[in-house]
């Protein structure tokens, strides 16, 4: 069943060249999607076209089969709080306690006098601990944010996008700022929400092999386009080569061992 | 040899540099026909006199309970003022803030508007108000307002903008509302800088409102200003050492709470 639906996106910054340029893709239900890219590509872009934290230029975007283009602020929100996002640099309020950062990816579903206030329900509170146990952070629960590792950000941020109960999880460069033990640690709680729990992913990567290595699907793009759309098994150093522009040879790439082990 | 070229211009504008300062320095010099042996032979000439006639005897000493009234005066004038205008300032420095401004015309005014305030010094501001209130507290408590005021929308956007804006895109993310997300986000990212800027601005205010009170006949300026005038030079010492000492006294107290802020 397709949750989401992009219909010739297109991103246009001020009067400069098009960021995307008629971006159209499907992800069903469960999917767990990778999309790669040279810098400046327009990844970041369309993950944050897809939660309408950038206004698109034209197209449309369909969630859940609806159309998402010119939603009033109030569903804008609903919309919102279907989707989790995870950032780069996690995003977090780094002088709170981690569980107080948690509880803030209820916030979506909250009157104005309740997110102000900051009203959590006891449910809401007994969840935020559930998941923070889950990811293995039940020691740091009223640790303050900025005493974390990065990988424990990370998973902050990721018990965060977790507590909306979302359908799709978008993950911007969720590794590109972590050491690669750390970022093992990452992908594989990604892999697991998406099996376990069945949440759909989208993850922008800069590492080519841990795109191979954990996607079902990998989508290239390169200035606004979409170059190739393959499960990794199909992915030829050719294709990647196209991706990012490149002549063969002057790409860090572990083709062969990828190949080998799928 | 393009190398060259380059050291050398760079060496070129440096002299050049110094001799404009030179020939500045040396044009206003016979500009003003000062007199440069004459004002540094002059200096021991002022330490003798002021050893001789600046310090507080035991007459003036009986002037302190009349002195210390003025110097709760303006202490709390200056607290007031600081907090007041502190206040005030965060609303309009969100406004004015890329992160989380309305829109763009609204950040234009906020940041114009502080800037008036802001390169308008404190004593012209207080001999424009005395067309308004006449020498009366008010009159340096708005002069001290203002200025506050228009530094404080200053730093408080510059912080906004540096500490919160990627926690903000987070909560925006999660389908939270605006005020929510200054409540949850803006706020407790800013408090530190917050609490440690206002302090800065009481310290500040204390040093500025004695000089405003000269000028609007209030607090312990005006004190100074009756003692010097009547040529009782020892009363005037004492108010300066009062002042002095209440400065260290409050920049000691600000320090504690910024520790123990952050």
């Amino acid at each position: 069943m397709p949750l989401l639906h992009i219909a010739q996106l297109s991103k246009r910054y001020g009067t400069d060249k098009y960021a995307l340029d008629g971006i159209e893709f499907t992800v069903d239900t469960g999917e767990f999607v990778a999309i790669i890219g040279p810098s400046g590509a327009g990844k970041s872009t369309l993950l944050r076209c897809i939660n309408h934290m950038i206004p698109m230029t034209s197209g449309d975007v369909f969630f859940n089969d609806t159309s998402t283009k010119a939603l009033p602020a109030h569903t804008l929100r609903t919309h919102r709080t279907q989707i989790g996002m995870i950032f780069q640099h996690y995003n977090l309020v780094n002088r709170l306690s981690v569980i107080e950062n948690v509880l803030h990816g209820r916030l979506g579903y909250k009157s104005t006098a309740a997110g102000v206030m900051g009203w959590y329900s006891t449910a809401e509170k007994q969840q935020a601990v559930e998941i923070l146990q889950s990811l293995g952070l039940s020691d740091h629960m009223y640790k303050r944010c900025d005493q974390l590792s990065g990988g424990q950000k990370q998973r902050v941020g990721i018990a965060r996008a977790l507590i909306q109960n979302p359908k799709l999880l978008l993950c911007d460069e969720p590794i590109a700022s972590l050491d690669p033990s750390a970022a093992k640690i990452i992908m594989d709680t990604l892999k697991d929400i998406n099996q376990r729990l069945g949440i759909t992913i989208i993850v922008n990567l800069h590492q080519v092999d841990v795109a191979m290595r954990y996607a079902q699907r990998i989508i290239g793009i390169n200035s606004g386009k979409i170059v190739c759309d393959a499960t990794p098994h199909d992915l030829t150093p050719t294709i990647i080569h196209q991706v990012y522009g490149s002549e063969a040879g002057e790409l860090i790439l572990d083709f062969g061992e990828q190949h080998a082990q799928a | 040899m393009h190398k060259l070229d380059f050291f050398t211009q760079k060496r070129l504008s440096f002299g050049l540099f110094v001799v404009v300062l030179i020939v500045l320095t040396y044009a206003t010099i016979i500009f003003t026909e000062y007199n440069v042996a004459k004002g540094f032979t002059a200096i021991p000439k002022a330490v003798r006199w002021a050893t001789a006639n600046f310090y507080p005897d035991a007459a003036s000493l009986k002037k302190l309970p009349t002195i210390l009234l003025k110097l709760r005066d303006t202490i709390l004038m200056s607290v007031a003022s600081a907090t007041v205008a502190s206040f005030c300032a965060f609303f309009v420095a969100i406004l004015g803030s890329q992160t989380t401004r309305i829109n763009v015309w609204f950040s234009v005014l906020a940041r114009g508007i502080a800037t008036i305030f802001r390169n308008i010094d404190v004593s012209a501001w207080a001999l424009i108000l005395l067309f308004s209130f006449g020498q009366s507290s008010f009159t340096g408590y708005f002069a001290l307002f203002f200025v506050t005021f228009g530094f404080m929308v200053r730093v408080l956007i510059e912080t906004i903008d540096e500490v919160s804006t990627d926690s903000v895109e987070a909560l925006r993310a999660t389908g939270a509302g605006y005020f929510t997300i200054i409540a949850q986000s803006v706020i407790p990212s800013c408090l530190p800088q917050l609490v440690s800027w206002v302090l800065f601005m009481i310290e500040t205010n204390i040093r500025s409102a004695t000089l405003v009170g000269i000028l609007t006949g209030t607090g312990i300026g005006y004190s100074f200003d009756i003692y010097y005038k009547s040529l009782n030079y020892h009363a005037a010492s004492l108010v300066i050492l009062v002042i002095v000492l209440s400065v260290f006294a409050i920049e000691a107290i600000s320090n504690r709470i910024r520790r123990a802020v952050l």
